[in-house]
């Protein structure tokens, strides 16, 4: 089977030949190329040939368009901070007050060069890789991006506080985000992350969810042209799968907090799972603790399809060493081949 | 007197982030205790019991934060300008090491001040460099370090060092995603505790002898 083939089968909850695996690396590549975090951001191409060569290193079955969350509040008019060795952080909030939010004006895609550069690195992976990989796209929700719009603590107290001011940014977010994600799947990306983890139980409760980041995942989520998978970063989901699986999207992220048997049980049919790795213990495992780990999670996860093996938050930190890596792969290739007959019975349904 | 229904009565109007609530419970007991009784009856369980449903899946973060804001703000307004809930304050202060993620610090910072402590904040993007002169300038005797990413959880061990090096006995406290998705890890790092919430934050305090 091709990736394409063996994600594919997965989606539609069937065995593929072996449990389709994503490594979510993205820093990585500016090791691979032996230049600075900064340095390979700073054009399409390095992403686009650092990531062609990480797929066919490790063998996994995604390519990962996603250079940092800040690319889009860059979009906005704000800054990025960069690090050596961690993922690049928005600036300061674009937004410093809530009474600034009629003012704001959403960017036009074409015109905002870190978008562009997303896009560049994306035709070149597909002109690269073929039509055989599926190219995974991100966009912020909607919901979650006023996190980095706003700052956190204000942004909760405008959920809370001013729910007219946030409707207001919603529909002006919401239209971004739908243009963003298109532009995406226009420039080769086949599905895009949905990164909402402010719809998390972890952040907020079920009843404000319902009420806000649920509707805006149903209406922005219908108006995109392509699959997507709605990904926690590491936040609780299994309360609120009856509701993400009304949202229209096709997979959800699982956190390594959850067990990974009864979110699969509770996706079973209408989403297919990715997860669940532990990224931060990641770091120190020794090959027979990641071997451990995948398997877990392939007994777990893999019975019946409808499920991909991924890390738990859709970036895997740049403190994780290649032996780690290896042995992942390893352990997918060991015990990944359909069918699971070493697991002893399918979690119970 | 604070009796237990009055917590219970609380800690609901804080997950409901009910304020007028909140206020009505507050002032009640306000009129027949104290500042510190009220505080160490009302305001200090309530927030740990919020802090332990949120450790538990029971609450989420925002309930967390709106509640701790609610509280933040009733203790200041029983207190005079300069007036002091505890006599005695232990020299704590509140930082973000590496990057600018500031709800975590904000949070120990509102959860300690509506508990009572006087708490400087030392603010976010600082260096390990920046937070032992700032000890050794203010004689902090406990220092809570928020984090949210890996790299600045890691940091926590330079700065434990940094901290050694200039012989400071300062105790390091860390709270944060990498320290919840990997238990080893504060230990690893050197830290002398580990808050799941920020809500425990006066808890470990107490437990560092730095109680009233």
């Amino acid at each position: 089977m091709t990736c394409l083939e063996r994600v594919l089968t997965t989606l539609g909850h069937k065995e593929p030949d072996r449990v389709p695996f994503f490594l979510p690396l993205t820093m990585h590549g500016a090791r691979e190329l032996g230049m600075s975090i900064r340095e390979y951001y700073s054009r399409p191409e390095n992403v686009a040939e650092a990531q062609v060569t990480m797929w066919k290193k490790w063998g996994d079955d995604f390519l990962f368009n996603f250079f940092y969350a800040a690319v889009e509040t860059e979009a906005w008019g704000g800054q990025t901070v960069f690090f050596d060795d961690g993922p690049p952080n928005a600036g300061a909030p674009i937004v410093s007050h809530p009474e600034g939010i009629p003012h704001l004006q959403a960017p036009v895609v074409a015109e905002a060069p870190s978008l562009q550069r997303v896009l560049q690195a994306t035709a070149i992976m597909r002109a690269q890789a073929g039509a055989d990989v599926p190219i995974i796209g991100v966009v912020m929700s909607p919901f979650s991006l006023p996190v980095m719009q706003l700052g956190f603590g204000p942004y909760l107290e405008l959920l809370y506080e001013r729910r007219d001011l946030f409707e207001r940014l919603m529909r002006l977010n919401e239209e971004f985000c739908v243009e963003w994600a298109n532009a995406q799947l226009a420039a080769g990306a086949t599905a895009i992350g949905y990164f909402d983890p402010v719809s998390s139980p972890t952040i907020i409760p079920y009843d404000l969810y319902v009420a806000t980041g649920l509707e805006v995942a149903r209406r922005t989520i219908a108006r995109i042209a392509g699959p997507t998978a709605t990904l926690m970063a590491s936040g609780a989901t299994i309360p609120i799968i009856d509701d993400v699986a009304t949202t229209g999207t096709a997979i959800l992220g699982a956190s390594c907090d959850e067990d990974l048997a009864e979110v699969k049980r509770l996706c079973k049919g209408r989403l297919t799972v990715i997860g669940n790795l532990n990224g931060i213990e990641m770091r120190r495992w020794t090959a027979a603790e990641a071997e451990a780990a995948v398997k877990d999670a392939i007994a777990r996860g893999g019975p019946g399809g409808g499920f991909v093996l991924s890390d738990t938050h859709g970036e895997i930190p740049w403190q994780v060493p290649d032996d780690v890596l290896y042995a992942i792969v390893d352990a997918v290739r060991t015990w990944g081949r359909y069918p699971l007959d070493w697991v002893q019975a399918e979690p119970e349904a | 007197m604070v009796t237990g229904s009055d917590v219970r009565d609380f800690v609901e109007a804080l997950l409901s982030v009910d304020r007028r609530a909140a206020q009505r419970i507050f002032e009640r007991a306000r009129a027949e205790a104290t500042v510190i009784d009220v505080v160490e009856g009302l305001i200090v369980p309530a927030l740990e019991t919020v802090g332990d449903d949120w450790q538990q899946g029971a609450a989420s973060l925002s309930q967390v934060y709106m509640g701790a804001r609610i509280c933040h703000t009733l203790v200041e307004s029983a207190m005079l300008p300069q007036e002091a809930v505890r006599d005695v304050q232990p020299r704590l202060a509140v930082a973000v090491l590496g990057d600018g993620h500031s709800l975590g610090k904000q949070l120990v910072l509102l959860s300690l001040r509506s508990g009572g402590y006087r708490v400087l904040d030392l603010g976010a993007q600082r260096t390990p460099e920046e937070l032992v002169a700032a000890c050794v300038e203010h004689d902090i005797q406990i220092l809570f370090i928020s984090v949210l990413m890996l790299p600045a959880a890691l940091r926590v061990a330079e700065l434990r060092a940094a901290l050694a090096d200039a012989g400071r006995l300062t105790k390091l406290v860390v709270g944060g995603a990498p320290f919840r998705f990997d238990a080893n890890l504060w230990r690893e790092v050197g830290a002398d505790s580990f808050g799941y919430s920020a809500s425990h934050a006066t808890r470990i305090v107490a437990q560092m002898g730095g109680a009233a």
